[in-house]
């Protein structure tokens, strides 16, 4: 370990022995999380989410082709994400790397899985010709928290979504159909302390990192585990209740935003 | 289509989007966008939606790339996935990468280079949403991005494109004038000396037509150089009044 990392860790750490965060937060307070919907023209269907000083754009893309063999009837659905050189000192332009990688999966998982497109109205004839809805998330400004932002983002975008049938020749536009998604909440951990919603200073010298996502009803759909460290079961807890909590608050916000 | 199906200027010379001959579409500046790079822009100029972020300086890696008299330029051309009507793919391409080079070598010519050997100095630019003169709107955010950096300047560069539509030279083309058009000339210039640091042309025209163009293009490009040091200095006015 370089020597900085080591002088912000203990300086994070100190600070949290007082029950304080470096913006001033509480350990379980989310950041401001602001929406604005449809600012791509170009696009079917487009976010832009602030997370803090985290900005991510999602951006919506839909085209007519060949359904895979094992579903003729069901749409298909991809997600790409851009680490983009515009965000971070870090980032660098060319293929996708590991963490671009993770960030797409983790994402694409929580609108697969859980079934938010509802795929199966998407087919136009089955075996020959269904909806592909390209998802891409390009990261504008990187401090910290990717997965919940990129989630966000990607939810906001896919709701405004409008079907570009009249491009294609096949009637009049309609709305994406989609179901409630689930919204998913990041925490971290460093040394024993567990924190909601990690910027990137933190995120940087975290041993541990939690994504969980919560439905309508309070349950869980997925989670995420990474980084080298380990959690207690009582920490594991902890975390779940506070991603609850804030998946629904985060979950108003976003109806709002969205006009439901 | 062809190019006689479209009428992409009337008789009185007023254009399809309700624009004069010699008239810019409607531009946005703001600097100081992002968080985390050392400067940063946001554009938007007709339909386009454009972001610059500048790195730097910071040494030069890989570190053959070098040079110890002078700081390399390295500005980075992207279009997002959903910036275009047929979704693009991902990821650098023939045309971003010439388009990323004539807008580096653009900047050399500004930037006091000789103050950073062995540096290097990255200018992220990424369009959002295209529409036409994109590569003008990209050289015209990487100006204000790097000024709001205080990387070291003659000048703050700027870019703007004039073009030939239904037989009349106009500046700023649109999406449907550069698809239909007869001639497309992309220019960039160092406004305070007036010297021309980026220039690209297609299409046809004569040498008078050329000429006209470029005179619409420089002035297009210092209109719009007066915008970018409005927005440079609107953010320090917001400072001031301590919003």
């Amino acid at each position: 370990m370089t020597l900085v990392p080591i002088i912000k860790r203990d300086y994070i750490v100190n600070l949290a022995k007082q029950g304080k965060r470096i913006d001033g937060r509480k350990f379980d307070q989310y950041r401001n999380i602001e929406i604005e919907t449809n600012i791509i023209k170009k696009a079917e269907g487009s976010a832009r989410v602030k997370l803090g000083n985290t900005q991510v754009l999602a951006g919506i893309k839909m085209d007519v082709g060949e359904p895979y063999p094992d579903s003729p009837d069901s749409g298909v659905m991809t997600t790409a994400a851009e680490l983009i050189p515009l965000a971070s000192p870090d980032f660098e332009s060319g293929p996708p790397q590991q963490d671009a990688i993770e960030l797409a999966r983790v994402v694409d998982r929580g609108v697969r899985e859980s079934q938010v497109i509802e795929l199966d109205k998407l087919c136009i004839e089955p075996g020959e010709k269904v909806w592909i809805v390209f998802i891409d998330i390009h990261i504008l400004d990187y401090d910290g928290n990717l997965f919940d932002a990129a989630s966000i983002a990607t939810l906001a975008a896919l709701s405004t979504t409008q079907v570009p049938a009249t491009r294609f020749e096949l009637g009049e536009d309609y709305p994406l159909p989609i179901k409630e998604p689930p919204i998913s909440c990041t925490s971290i951990k460093i040394d024993d302390f567990v924190m909601l919603d990690p910027i990137l200073d933190e995120e940087e010298i975290a041993d541990a990192r939690l994504t969980v996502a919560t439905d309508n009803n309070g349950d869980l759909r997925a989670m995420q585990k990474g980084l080298n460290g380990s959690f207690t079961r009582e920490e594991i807890q902890k975390v779940i209740k506070t991603s609850l909590d804030n998946g629904q608050e985060i979950r108003k916000h976003l109806y709002k935003n969205l006009g439901k | 289509m062809k190019t006689e199906d479209v009428k992409l200027i009337d008789a009185k010379g007023i254009r399809l989007d309700g624009r004069k001959i010699d008239e810019l579409r409607p531009i946005k500046i703001e600097s100081g966008v992002l968080h985390r790079a050392d400067g940063s822009c946001y554009l938007e100029w007709g339909g386009n939606k454009v972001f610059a972020a500048v790195y730097g300086p910071r040494e030069a890696i890989p570190r053959h790339t070098q040079n110890p008299l002078r700081a390399i330029v390295n500005a980075k051309y992207n279009m997002a996935a959903f910036s275009v009507e047929d979704r693009k793919r991902p990821g650098p391409d023939r045309r971003s990468r010439e388009i990323s080079k004539v807008i580096s070598e653009a900047l050399e010519k500004v930037i006091l280079t000789e103050q950073f050997p062995r540096s290097m100095i990255d200018v992220a630019i990424e369009v959002l949403d295209a529409e036409a003169g994109t590569r003008c709107a990209g050289l015209t955010a990487a100006g204000v991005a790097l000024a709001d950096a205080g990387i070291p300047m003659i000048d703050i560069p700027v870019g703007c494109a004039a073009g030939k539509i239904g037989g009349k030279v106009v500046l700023d083309l649109g999406k449907e004038e550069d698809n239909f058009g007869d001639a497309d000339v992309p220019l960039g210039i160092s406004p305070r000396t007036g010297e021309i640091i980026l220039l690209q042309m297609d299409g046809h025209l004569t040498f008078d037509e050329f000429n006209t163009a470029l005179d619409y293009a420089i002035e297009g490009c210092n209109k719009v150089s007066k915008l970018q040091k409005e927005a440079l200095l609107r953010k320090y006015d917001t400072i001031k009044e301590g919003k």
